[in-house]
């Protein structure tokens, strides 16, 4: 369970996010849409405090954090509560396919080397790359990179994965396969928060569309209506563009 | 021109080599030690940990403004005036001292800039995954870091292994200090002079094969 508040993050002048308000239920699939410049990056990055916000709170799970009074170790523990995918993949570039996948445990959760390293071999035979366990990303395509990425991810069975625009920055012959492992996470009803500009895969995936423009949720709901019968004149000139 | 003393010299290789293993290890010591001080003011720099970080940038101003040779006569015959309990130093633990400050001072300007050359994706990937900074540093950043500063580090070395010289200044016998021994007994200054550079040649160019291992082995990450 997700819940956010008031979340307002300002760069300089620039009010990127405008009192962010937003719940997520356990299991829910929720995709951002919106143009470029809107907050839906920033968003996902200030639920994990990649960015600093400068008001409102956030809960994830069991832990609330105020962004005008944050510790150190809330910021961790809230981490602790998510996973990242990034849009430029940003595995470690000093660790193999596998050790990417098994270092959170090791280094956050704790796990013996042992353990870790059987649970990533399992997570990169799920995702189709246990025939690449021991090479280093410079080594993978970017599909496979982004494979790898949200096998990290996975590997933290965390309350949410927060996703940035996944395929962004693939090759088009990559795309595919990272949005069918992408599909299969969801499937798993794994929370997640994902900002897409595949506009199919969001109405595959998710449970519930938010069109995001100038820093604000400005129209929300299932993808069936959001995408047949938007009702906002910001989402139709929106969706006008992409679809 | 009067003929080189080939005996001469032959014979004094030999007795130049026995004091190679000390000129070493001064050297070693010294490089480990300031590697370790050069990462954590590198560390405190780049995390600009509020007071240290104003320290350190005096402590790097200092030793990179003065002559070595200088801050050696300072510890050596200086300080043990001031501080009595460091009356008891000898030669080599000043020497090693000395060394050991004056490169930590520039090594850590080079793990700074290397530690910054990192991608930025590499901080916010390990932050993502919830490590502290402690865990983060050791685990993604240095390692990184490490490949990005070797070559300039292997380059320090070379340079603390000549410096090791300096420390026959402080009455240490090690490798130029036999030399020297050595020469003002025979007054044939050529011979142990010109030996003594060749062999500081052999030990840097010996160096220079490691080196490439060294960064063969950090670089297999970035390699296809």
């Amino acid at each position: 369970m997700i819940s956010v508040r008031g979340l307002t993050k300002r760069f300089g002048d620039n009010t990127v996010l405008d009192g962010i308000d937003l719940d997520i239920r356990s299991g829910e699939r929720v995709a951002i849409i919106g143009p470029s410049g809107t907050g839906k990056s920033t968003l996902l990055r200030s639920l994990n405090f990649l960015e600093k916000p400068d008001e409102g709170t956030i809960t994830i799970g069991p832990v609330t954090v105020d962004a005008r009074r944050l510790r150190v170790a809330e910021e961790l523990a809230l981490r602790r509560q998510t996973s990242f995918v990034f849009q430029n993949y940003a595995l470690f570039a000093n660790m193999t396919a596998r050790d990417n996948i098994a270092e959170g445990l090791i280094t956050v959760r704790g796990w013996d080397r042992a353990r870790a390293n059987a649970r990533a071999e399992e997570i990169l035979a799920t995702i189709g790359l246990a025939d690449k366990a021991q090479s280093y990303p410079a080594a993978l395509s970017g599909g496979q990179q982004q494979r790898v990425g949200i096998g990290r991810a996975m590997a933290a069975e965390a309350e949410i994965m927060l996703i940035d625009e996944p395929t962004s920055a693939l090759d088009p012959e990559w795309v595919d396969e990272v949005l069918q492992l992408l599909k299969r996470v969801a499937d798993a009803r794994q929370t997640m928060l994902i900002v897409t500009h595949e506009m199919q895969f969001a109405r595959d995936i998710a449970d519930r569309v938010l069109f995001m423009d100038g820093g604000r949720i400005v129209e929300q709901g299932p993808p069936e209506r959001m995408f047949s019968d938007p009702e906002d004149p910001r989402t139709r000139a929106f969706l006008r563009k992409v679809l | 021109m009067r003929p080189l003393d080939l005996d001469y010299m032959l014979g004094l290789v030999p007795v130049l080599l026995k004091y190679v293993p000390l000129t070493l290890a001064m050297a070693s010591v010294a490089m480990v030690l300031a590697l370790l001080l050069a990462s954590l003011m590198a560390i405190v720099r780049v995390m600009r940990v509020p007071l240290l970080d104003g320290l350190t940038q005096v402590f790097i101003s200092f030793f990179r403004g003065t002559p070595l040779l200088v801050q050696l006569f300072l510890f050596y015959y200086g300080l043990p005036q001031v501080f009595s309990f460091l009356t008891a130093i000898n030669g080599v633990t000043a020497a090693i001292m000395g060394i050991t400050l004056h490169f930590a001072a520039y090594m850590a300007e080079s793990i700074r800039a290397a530690i910054l050359g990192v991608d930025r994706s590499q901080w916010e990937a390990a932050r993502s995954v919830g490590m502290t900074t402690a865990q983060m540093m050791r685990r993604i950043i240095l390692p990184q870091a490490a490949r990005i500063a070797a070559p300039t580090l292997v380059n320090y070395f070379v340079d603390i292994i000549k410096s090791t010289s300096l420390a026959f200044t402080l009455g240490v016998t090690e490798l130029m200090g036999a030399a020297q021994k050595e020469a003002a007994g025979s007054f044939l200054y050529f011979e142990a002079f010109i030996l003594v550079a060749i062999i500081y040649w052999v030990i840097v160019e010996a160096l220079t094969v490691v080196q490439r291992q060294l960064e063969a082995r950090l670089g297999k990450a970035v390699a296809r």
